[in-house]
């Protein structure tokens, strides 16, 4: 009994990660312009499914595929801000995210392009037996994914709070025109935010890929989930969407395990409507806070 | 109404009266009806996005509630056909009341948001408790009226059109009336509007569940037309689809709706040749557009129009 819950919590936990990235991602471009990012999951495809590429047909050593994959998908966001949304550069944030809706179908038929239908897949990054605790079986795998979660919360904990850009880009999520007034670049603070999310997105994808594998349209249904992990915790507060994220993998695994496996979809959406429903700031957001939102 | 969209008006009752003559074949007419049935969910989008200035990412839900409901009453509960689709309507709009009242009290574009997870929600639960589940059921009966079934290609193509012109005159006189008038103020200010003393809470949601109409009576219309429906119809896809043709024609005409659905609805059909391309193309168009005319065909076109005009009219 207590062995089939362990299990369940560890693939929620595995699934959780993920959305926390991506979470995480959304809360950095919505900080910096007040834009939800619509794309976010499509950088997460773009993780796997390039870390694919380098690593199986290139055929580079593992360290080397990871960090090309990384900088790639830096670039893609470099370019996705520098095309579409510096551009257009509108108060209306409605165009602004049917802008990033855009963009993410254009995303989807480049990849269906280059990679086709297929899911695909690569060998875990550490080869041995799976973990036994307590019963349950814990595949090497998931601890990778859960580990380099946490160390990209750690990293992004420190570059928001230790360096200067990282504290110029919390300034311009509090107020975009005072940080204007003391000169921080805010056009640089934006393009930064895209390369930085479309690399966290992607660090996801590719720790992910091993154990669910990845295709070129996987990316509405994370970025849906990781949206709702944004949500839960607070749009904009990065570690309410930690805490989401790790919330809503659980709740969607013990969906799956207890009640059944069709409803899982749904966990995260009904959790989302709720928590708009009837606490709009999230769970960890401040009421007050949220009343002075653009969003 | 307007000299201009009567023109408009007598025009597309012409294409459309004159299309079965000088077709043969009955492809050209379903392409038509599969635009017309889009053109309905196009309209009721445009005239949330454009007049209020909130945008659904959840059309699907409301599209496929049309279709299922009043499949499901016509086939289970014998219900004649028109009855079963007038009660999808109305489940349709009790739902999108339901969902309308906490989002739209919250200001931004959480309605966007909401809608979205509305329209995940309504698919899964399509696919786990609809009938025949993910494959979905077939045998659904045409639409019959006056003792007269709607069978053949050209019948469903004359009705379907017509329910498009009805929608359109309909949210024409809309938002040409005060109610209009105080949803265009919305849309240039919340603010002002509130001094002004409107109520712009019910004017949202009353505008919400006017989309939510023009989209389950499409949907009610492709079911009892395809006789055939399943969830894959009704995702995520067909709300962006709905959104990509609004956006494409311009939403700040309601004309735009309908120029949008009809090219958004052809174009597939031009593409059939590069079946792998046909995702890419789908983003090139919106970016592009988004990008390049902001403002979309409709609008763009009016304006060029009036310029041309301008150069013998001074006051144009």
């Amino acid at each position: 009994m207590f062995t089939v819950f362990l299990q369940f919590l560890f693939s929620g936990l595995t699934v959780g990660a993920v959305y926390a990235l991506v979470g995480m991602g959304f809360n950095i471009i919505y900080n910096s312009t007040s834009i939800i990012n619509m794309a976010q999951g499509e950088f997460v495809v773009i993780g796997g499914l390039f870390m694919w590429f380098f690593s199986e047909t290139v055929k580079l050593p593992f360290f080397l595929s990871a960090i090309l994959t990384v900088l790639a998908a830096g670039f893609v966001g470099l370019l996705m801000e520098r095309f579409t949304i510096k551009p257009l550069k509108s108060n209306d944030l409605l165009l602004m995210i049917m802008v990033t809706i855009a963009v993410s179908i254009l995303m989807r038929g480049l990849l269906m392009f280059k990679f086709g239908k297929d899911p695909y897949s690569y060998a875990p990054f550490t080869e041995g037996e799976p973990l036994n605790i307590a019963g349950a079986v814990i595949q090497q795998q998931t601890l990778w994914v859960i580990g380099i979660t946490a160390c990209c919360i750690v990293l992004l904990f420190l570059f928001f709070n230790r360096t200067m850009m990282g504290k110029a880009m919390r300034a311009c999520a509090v107020d975009t025109t005072a940080a204007k007034l003391v000169g921080i670049n805010v056009s640089r603070v934006v393009m930064i935010s895209f390369i930085l999310s479309a690399m966290v997105g992607a660090i996801g994808g590719i720790a992910i890929t091993p154990i669910s594998l990845m295709e070129y349209d996987k990316g509405p249904m994370l970025a849906v989930k990781g949206f709702c992990a944004a949500i839960m915790g607070g749009l904009g507060r990065g570690r309410g969407a930690v805490i989401g994220g790790f919330a809503i993998g659980i709740l969607e695994s013990m969906t799956a395990g207890y009640i059944h496996s069709g409803m899982k979809d749904a966990v995260a959406l009904v959790i989302m409507l709720a928590i708009l429903f009837f606490r709009p700031a999230g769970l960890f957001g401040s009421v007050a806070m949220s009343k002075l939102r653009k969003f | 109404m307007g000299r201009g969209n009567s023109i408009a008006l007598v025009l597309l009752v012409l294409a459309v009266a004159g299309l079965p003559f000088v077709t043969t074949g009955s492809y050209t007419l379903t392409v038509g009806i599969f635009s017309g049935i889009n053109a309905l969910v196009a309209i009721g989008l445009c005239v949330l996005m454009g007049s209020a200035g909130q945008v659904s990412l959840g059309q699907a839900g409301f599209y496929g509630i049309g279709a299922y409901v009043s499949s499901v009453l016509s086939i289970k509960f014998g219900l004649p056909v028109a009855l079963s689709m007038i009660a999808a309507m109305a489940v349709a709009s009790a739902a999108a009341a339901l969902l309308a009242v906490p989002a739209l009290r919250l200001k931004g574009h959480y309605l966007a948001v909401a809608t979205l997870g509305f329209g995940e929600i309504i698919n899964v639960i399509l696919n786990e408790w609809g009938p025949g589940g993910p494959s979905g059921f077939g045998d659904i009966p045409h639409l019959s009226l006056f003792g007269y079934t709607l069978s053949s290609t050209t019948s469903n193509f004359y009705f379907i059109w017509l329910c498009v012109a009805a929608g359109l005159v309909f949210s024409l006189n809309i938002l040409n009336s005060m109610t209009g008038r105080s949803l265009r103020a919305i849309h240039g200010s919340e603010t002002a509007s509130i001094a002004m003393g409107l109520d712009i809470v019910a004017l949202k949601i009353k505008v919400f569940v006017l989309s939510a109409i023009y989209a389950s009576l499409a949907g009610a219309l492709y079911a009892h037309y395809v006789t055939f429906i399943s969830p894959s119809s009704f995702n995520l896809f067909y709300s962006v689809l709905a959104l990509m043709m609004v956006v494409l024609g311009g939403i700040t005409n309601v004309w735009g709706g309908v120029v949008g659905a009809v090219i958004i609805t052809i174009l597939p059909e031009l593409l059939r040749k590069f079946e792998e391309f046909d995702v890419l193309v789908y983003g090139l168009i919106l970016t592009l557009s988004l990008l390049f005319l902001r403002k979309g065909l409709v609008p763009l076109l009016i304006e060029k129009a009036a310029r041309l005009k301008g150069g013998t009219d001074a006051r144009a």
